[in-house]
């Protein structure tokens, strides 16, 4: 009986270490979020309801969303094509070995290259006065505005959002193609198959759950990111992060609630893609280990 | 033939990540009509609130830095030595400042923080800084946990807490001059990345009204035309150093290991 008590407060103990992160994972982490939660299933008088989740379902609300969602699968997609060839490039694709780790390095820079200044670059490259927009109309006469191009746009957002996730899914997959076995390659040109046969039935099915799962982690990247849009449309676009940020600040949707249901949508997108990465990725090292 | 495709590939890439970078250089100094100049940088370098939110986001960041270390240092260690069983459940709450955008955390602190609540943090400028400061350390806590646990995997934790103990440290001892010299590096790595973080961080500081780097920079975006270019390449090149800072250490010691 002695023995089992004191073993019993020496595991309490031991628990005390993990108190100061606990209090500050509650507090800071926790608790906010459960908060947003929880205040998205209640009325302003503090009943349960439902009725902020079925009133988001305006055009408004519902348009913010999908603008987000297009732009972010669309980001996620171009990111993983763009991103998975420059990774094969340097990995398998015969490239010197020198270029690797300037690339890989290069990579974590742009990467971590977001935010506010990032919408700058772009503005000074490709917006009205950029440099790109300027030489094409100065020295071949093409006028990209004639063209519908607007940085200031969904299909800009895209090619801005790009430039942090082509490098991060470099980051990614770089180790994934790395795993790809050279006893692979060659017993299936020993069986005959040819490069495309190889990709087609082994390389890329293995890589398969990586690339959807980056892809999952790219596209929850994006649709969380604020700084790059603001500060490139301004509040202009209605996108979900732009709209939940104007509710923030004034209460634009005229009800604190619906503004806690607008959150919960975010938090529950993000946490699906990031659930489909972290269960894709486990899938993924069953191979590569 | 798969070398075209990779050498194409490669340089449509480098090509993607090279133009905003000459187009925001080259934008930067072209401020005087007809010849480059650096008369955005002077300009820039020259206002009182570039200087003033510079500085602002700056402590923030080694405040926060500082703060994290004293948090992560030690539950990293005490979960590796006393609590293996809790890694998973420690690790999940670190990760999930990566699944939960920070303007949704925010948005929780400006409710639970308010001047009404028990805890009311936004009711005082130095309250705004401290949760502002918390926020940060919470963007950074994937980050700084995964390098400190990384450090802390190449070394023998067990034994070198048993030999301290042996010669009489106490925890404190033996956490700041046993376990943080060796993680060092690892330690760095993620203060460096905690830095490049927070220094242009606009969504919080933007909605708790603090007036940071970020938001700074996204106010002379909307009103002038040269300096937020001049802005970005300063921007770019705190990355840059960052990131190569991170190299330096890793590199550093990684050629200490090899020597013992």
């Amino acid at each position: 009986m002695v023995n089992r008590a004191a073993s019993r407060r020496r595991i309490d103990l031991r628990w005390v270490g993990l108190l100061p992160f606990a209090v500050f994972a509650g507090l800071f982490l926790i608790l906010p979020t459960l908060y947003i939660v929880v205040g998205a299933f209640r009325t302003p008088q503090g009943g349960f309801t439902f009725q902020n989740i079925l009133d988001l379902n305006t055009p408004s609300i519902r348009s913010a969303y999908w603008v987000s969602i297009k732009v972010s699968f669309l980001s996620a997609l171009f990111g993983c094509l763009i991103g998975f060839g420059m990774a094969a490039a340097i990995t398998v694709g015969g490239l010197p070995k020198r270029i690797r780790e300037p690339l890989l390095t290069f990579s974590g820079v742009a990467s971590n290259f977001a935010g506010v200044p990032l919408a700058f670059a772009f503005i000074a490259t490709i917006g009205p006065a950029g440099l790109i927009t300027l030489w094409l109309r100065q020295d071949f006469g093409i006028n990209l505005r004639a063209y519908g191009w607007n940085l200031l746009s969904t299909p800009g957002l895209i090619v801005t959002y790009l430039f942090f996730q082509i490098p991060l899914m470099v980051l990614i997959i770089t180790p994934a193609l790395d795993g790809l076995r050279r006893e692979w390659r060659e017993a299936a040109s020993i069986l005959g198959a040819s490069a495309w046969q190889y990709w087609r039935m082994v390389g890329l099915p293995i890589l398969f759950p990586s690339l959807l799962g980056t892809m999952a982690l790219l596209f929850a990247n994006a649709f969380g990111a604020v700084a790059t849009a603001i500060a490139l449309t301004g509040p202009s676009l209605n996108i979900a992060p732009i709209l939940l940020f104007a509710q923030i600040r004034g209460d634009v949707l005229g009800s604190p609630n619906l503004g806690y249901a607008l959150a919960l949508g975010m938090i529950v997108i993000t946490g699906l893609a990031n659930a489909l990465y972290i269960w894709l990725r486990t899938r993924s090292e069953r191979w590569l280990k | 033939m798969m070398r075209v495709w990779a050498w194409g590939a490669l340089l449509f890439g480098c090509m993607y990540f090279a133009l905003p970078l000459i187009g925001m250089t080259e934008f930067s100094l072209s401020m005087r009509r007809g010849e480059y100049s650096f008369d955005a940088y002077r300009v820039v370098l020259a206002d009182p609130r570039f200087q003033a939110t510079f500085a602002y986001s700056v402590v923030m960041a080694l405040v926060t830095i500082a703060f994290g270390v004293l948090l992560v240092v030690p539950t990293a260690y005490w979960v590796r030595l006393k609590l293996p069983k809790a890694r998973p459940w420690v690790e999940f709450i670190t990760l999930l400042p990566l699944v939960i955008p920070a303007i949704v955390v925010v948005f929780g602190y400006i409710r639970l923080y308010n001047t009404s609540s028990v805890l009311p943090l936004t009711g005082s400028v130095m309250g705004t800084n401290l949760l502002l400061m918390f926020g940060y350390a919470t963007l950074a806590l994937p980050y700084m946990y995964r390098s400190v646990d990384t450090g802390l995997r190449t070394i023998d934790v067990a034994t070198l807490t048993e030999a301290a103990q042996s010669l009489g440290a106490g925890w404190v001892t033996i956490l700041g001059r046993v376990i943080l010299p060796n993680v060092l590096a690892s330690v760095l790595s993620g203060a460096f990345l905690t830095f490049a973080i927070v220094i242009g961080e606009f969504t919080m500081a933007a909605l708790l009204d603090r007036p940071a780097f970020g938001p700074y920079m996204q106010i002379l975006g909307a009103n002038r035309a040269y300096e937020p270019a001049a802005l970005a390449v300063i921007a770019f090149g705190i990355t840059w150093a960052c990131m190569g800072l991170i190299g330096l250490v890793n590199r550093f010691s990684r050629h200490t290991q090899a020597k013992r």
